[in-house]
């Protein structure tokens, strides 16, 4: 452990070195006056030389941090892993007998952490600068670091850094003892867009921090500009949140559209092969951690087609083996679909136990793009949006391209007729349920990468599916996509406004009321096969 | 549609009566054994005679006589009306919930915090009783309460989802959002029932502790008069001009509506009914299990009593409290002795009985008897 952190000192170190090229710039009398002396006047000399720029200085200041730094009369060494380096001209070189460690105390280790991030400040390298603003903006700013931050903004050439520079500048000055430069800070803050700026001003409008009425009535109003930025950031969040869960609704409900729409059977066991996608991508993973540990982020490559063939598996076996005897009695397939749910479940409870199971995202899929700086959005989320999509074409394309689906439809609209001109109409059932079963797999595979997977995973979503496809009417993809994101949106938008249950029970009371009106959905079939 | 069992004549003679001779002399037979039998084998009998019925039985026998009652229930609706509700165990909980209340306040200072209040209200630090909660010292207001509950909420619902000529499927997806509805609800404390802990820890009713043998054995001998009251209820119901139509409106409803009858007042006062049915059986199941919680409004426990009725024998009155006793039966010795396969003997069970048996256990006892008279004959 220990020889790690300091390999990565010494990484971090060299890497300083090199980006503040011509390295070792900094004269004896310098370093000796930051190494050696009393508190006050060491941390003096540190603030000039960061103030001058002086090249090395990170790496001195680093180095000093390690407590690497070793000094005699008259010279300065850095001392790594056994090697001396003289601090000055950086050559190798043995180190005298005589030579004293330095010790820093906390308030010379602060003053060298905020002089290694004003450092950076002044990188060539823009990432490196971001990063330096990244973290002076997370903590409070010091106002010593105000004239490292003034020469930064002089040089800087990037725009957005320079008014998060500029910002930063105000967040320091906002204490600041002379008005002026308080009334200023305060503009400069009213136009950021960030959670902790908000907090900087609302903290300034304790009753104690700003006294002069002309500048809290201007505090008061940069707060509100402030909260006009956050809101659209949690616009977009909600709308975010919804679509996500709207994309899953569709995942889930895409399935039961061609069990129930097409072939008008009730499969409460939609919900327990979806369970069965979600457990084979547990499957898989397992067996790419095992056998192939370096391949790990391409698991979900496999999982895909994986689940799909397991669940379209399970589905045919029972089309074949118990649904089929049961076509033509709407309610008694809902009876046994739902005893089919209690079996599956039992039965993954017995193999792979009560517990719930771990599925881990491929790397790729943590993280997440920043869209505002209340907004992350995370990247399993937009992939699942994304796979939404894809499979809702591919089912679109498979209904209304193939001939598979055309025999679907076919059969759908009229069994005899369909039969009559030589379709084997029970193949076209077994692979219409196969495919209905397959697609809850694959809903299953994108709901292991933002849920528990577990033997209840199904049971809480069968109600929520169910009420999409009553939405959006039987027989069409277009109702279908509708419910599912039309009531996505709507239970995160009431959430924002009522909490997660009452939300809830409202979408439901909604959906009783709106049958009311729309006994068949959204999109309802016209014509004779409308009332079958 | 479904012609599972078609509407009957009964002889002329039979239609005032009932029963026939030995209809009542079962039902009678019934009355001795849950009025008389039971209480002298479990009060008079001492725990070591071989004859002695331990509470145990008693207080399982009683829990299912209460589902007999929801399985009736579920029967009118869906043996005789043909509509299939997946939300009944709503109307259940709620007549459980209007008992409970009484009782959690009949507990009085007995609670752990001895307040006046029921204990998880001061839990969460309320000082007064929500409003919801105005009748809950009177007995008598609550029982109202169990009634009119379940009988409003089934009758705004049923009117507008029979307005509106919602069935089949549909509607049995919607009772099922609304059961699930209600189940969030009730699991929020501030609903004011208890959040999921629900209602436990009862003292008394009316004064008497719940604890005694007499008082379990007063709410058991009850609830077996309210099961046999509520069988001759059904069937009179079926046996009148009444029932004849609502099962017309089973097999064809839209020629019934066609000769001049107006389905949705006859399957609107059914629906109502057999809620108000479900609400008296969780009424009295409360007090005799001790507790009652929003899980009995899952989705799972609604679905359940379909398979009462289905395994029994739906469009039979007596079969749907065969099926209850079996298959609750089945569940107190499975969950004992092999826990693990209770869910697979249940899943079985609604796979079994849809595929091979759509007229149940009765359906079988029928049969046997229909091949033995042929037998007689030849």
């Amino acid at each position: 452990m220990h020889s790690v952190m300091a390999t990565l000192r010494l990484a971090l170190a060299i890497f300083l070195a090199s980006a503040l090229a011509p390295a070792w710039a900094l004269d004896a009398a310098q370093a000796r006056a930051i190494a050696v002396g009393e508190g006050d006047a060491r941390i003096a000399a540190l603030q000039a030389a960061v103030t001058r720029g002086d090249p090395g200085l990170a790496a001195f200041a680093q180095a000093l941090l390690d407590d690497a730094v070793k000094t005699t009369a008259t010279g300065v060494f850095i001392v790594r892993d056994d090697k001396a380096v003289d601090a000055i001209t950086g050559q190798p070189v043995k180190l005298p007998d005589d030579a004293e460690d330095v010790s820093n105390n906390n308030r010379l280790r602060g003053a060298l952490q905020a002089a290694l991030s004003g450092l950076r400040l002044l990188s060539p390298d823009l990432p490196t600068r971001r990063a330096a603003v990244d973290d002076l903006a997370k903590g409070d700013a010091d106002p010593a670091l105000l004239p490292v931050i003034d020469k930064a903004i002089g040089r800087e050439a990037d725009a957005t850094l320079k008014s998060r520079l500029e910002r930063l500048k105000a967040a320091v000055q906002i204490a600041a003892p002379e008005r002026t430069l308080r009334l200023q800070a305060i503009q400069q803050l009213s136009s950021s867009g960030e959670p902790t700026v908000r907090a900087l001003l609302q903290a300034r409008l304790a009753p104690d921090a700003e006294t002069d009425p002309e500048l809290r009535a201007a505090l008061g109003h940069a707060v509100a500009q402030v909260d006009a930025r956050l809101a659209w950031g949690e616009r977009l969040g909600v709308l975010f949140t919804g679509a996500s869960l709207g994309s899953i609704l569709l995942l889930v409900a895409l399935g039961l559209a061609i069990t129930y729409g097409l072939m008008g059977v009730i499969n409460m066991a939609h919900g327990e092969l979806m369970m069965i996608g979600a457990y084979t991508t547990w499957g898989v993973q397992n067996l790419f951690r095992h056998f192939a540990p370096g391949l790990f982020d391409a698991y979900i490559v496999l999982a895909i087609p994986a689940s799909f063939i397991v669940s379209a598996a399970v589905g045919a076996v029972l089309e074949r083996g118990i649904i089929r005897f049961l076509y033509g009695r709407p309610l008694e397939t809902l009876l046994a679909t739902w005893g089919i749910s209690l079996v599956l479940m039992q039965g993954v409870r017995s193999l792979f136990g009560a517990q719930n199971v771990e599925v881990e995202n491929p790397s790729w899929m943590s993280g997440g793009i920043a869209v505002a700086s209340n907004l992350t959005l995370p990247w399993n989320r937009l992939a699942i949006i994304a796979f939404a999509a894809l499979v809702l074409l591919a089912t679109w394309l498979l209904v209304n391209r193939t001939r598979l689906g055309l025999f679907v439809r076919g059969v759908t609209q009229n069994r005899r007729m369909a039969s009559c001109t030589g379709i084997n109409t029970t193949r076209i059932d077994t692979l219409a349920f196969a495919l209905g079963a397959g697609i809850a797999g694959l809903a299953g595979c994108a709901l292991s990468q933002v849920g528990n997977v577990g033997p209840d995973l199904g049971q809480s979503y069968i109600v929520d599916s169910f009420m999409v496809v009553v939405l959006g009417g039987v027989g069409q993809l277009a109702g279908t996509v509708l419910a599912a994101l039309g009531l996505g949106l709507m239970n995160k938008m009431l959430e924002g406004l009522a909490g997660a249950v009452l939300a809830k029970i409202f979408v439901l009371v909604f959906i009783v009321v709106f049958i009311q009106k729309r006994p068949q959905g959204l999109f309802a079939l016209k014509g004779r096969s409308a009332e079958s | 549609m479904n012609t599972l069992n078609p509407v009957q004549l009964l002889p002329e003679s039979r239609r005032g009566l009932l029963l026939g001779v030995r209809g009542w002399s079962v039902v009678i037979g019934a009355l001795a054994v849950v009025a008389v039998l039971i209480p002298l084998l479990n009060l008079a009998v001492p725990a070591g005679n071989p004859l002695h019925f331990g509470d145990y039985g008693v207080a399982l026998v009683a829990k299912i006589m209460c589902y007999a009652m929801c399985a009736l229930a579920m029967d009118l609706v869906w043996g005789y009306t043909g509509i299939l509700s997946l939300g009944h165990g709503l109307y259940f909980a709620l007549g459980g919930y209007a008992m409970g209340m009484y009782l959690m306040r009949q507990i009085g200072h007995d609670g752990n915090y001895r307040s006046d209040l029921p204990d998880f209200m001061v839990f969460l630090d309320w000082k007064t009783l929500p409003w919801t909660w105005s009748g809950s010292a009177s007995f008598a207001c609550q029982m109202l309460l169990v009634v009119a509950v379940p009988g409003a909420l089934a009758a705004v619902f049923g009117w507008f989802a029979f307005r509106s000529r919602i069935k089949g499927v549909y509607f049995s997806i919607i009772t099922q959002a609304l059961t699930f509805a209600g189940m969030l609800l009730f699991f929020r404390n501030e609903t004011g029932f208890g959040g999921n802990n629900g209602f436990t820890d009862f003292k008394r009713i009316l004064g008497v502790p719940l604890a005694l043998p007499s008082t379990r054995m007063v709410l058991f001998v009850l609830t077996g008069l309210m099961l046999i009251a509520f069988y001759l209820l059904a069937r009179a119901i079926v046996n009148s001009k009444y029932g004849r139509v609502l099962q017309a409106i089973r097999d064809a409803e839209s020629r019934v509506m066609f000769t001049g009858y107006d389905p949705l007042r006859y399957k609107l006062s059914i629906w109502v009914l057999s809620a108000v049915m479900c609400g008296i059986a969780g009424a009295l199941y409360v007090p005799q299990v001790g507790i009652i919680n929003p899980s009995e409004m899952s989705p799972a426990a609604s679905i359940e009593m379909a398979i009462w009725a289905a395994v029994g024998g739906r469009g039979t009155l007596v079969g749907p409290i065969v099926g209850a006793f079996f298959v609750n039966g089945a569940k107190s010795w499975f969950t004992q002795a092999f826990p693990e396969f209770w869910l697979y003997f249940l899943g079985a069970l609604f796979i079994a009985v849809t595929l091979f048996l759509p007229h149940g256990i009765m359906g079988i006892a029928n049969r046997l008897k229909r091949e033995k008279g042929v037998e007689v004959k030849a």
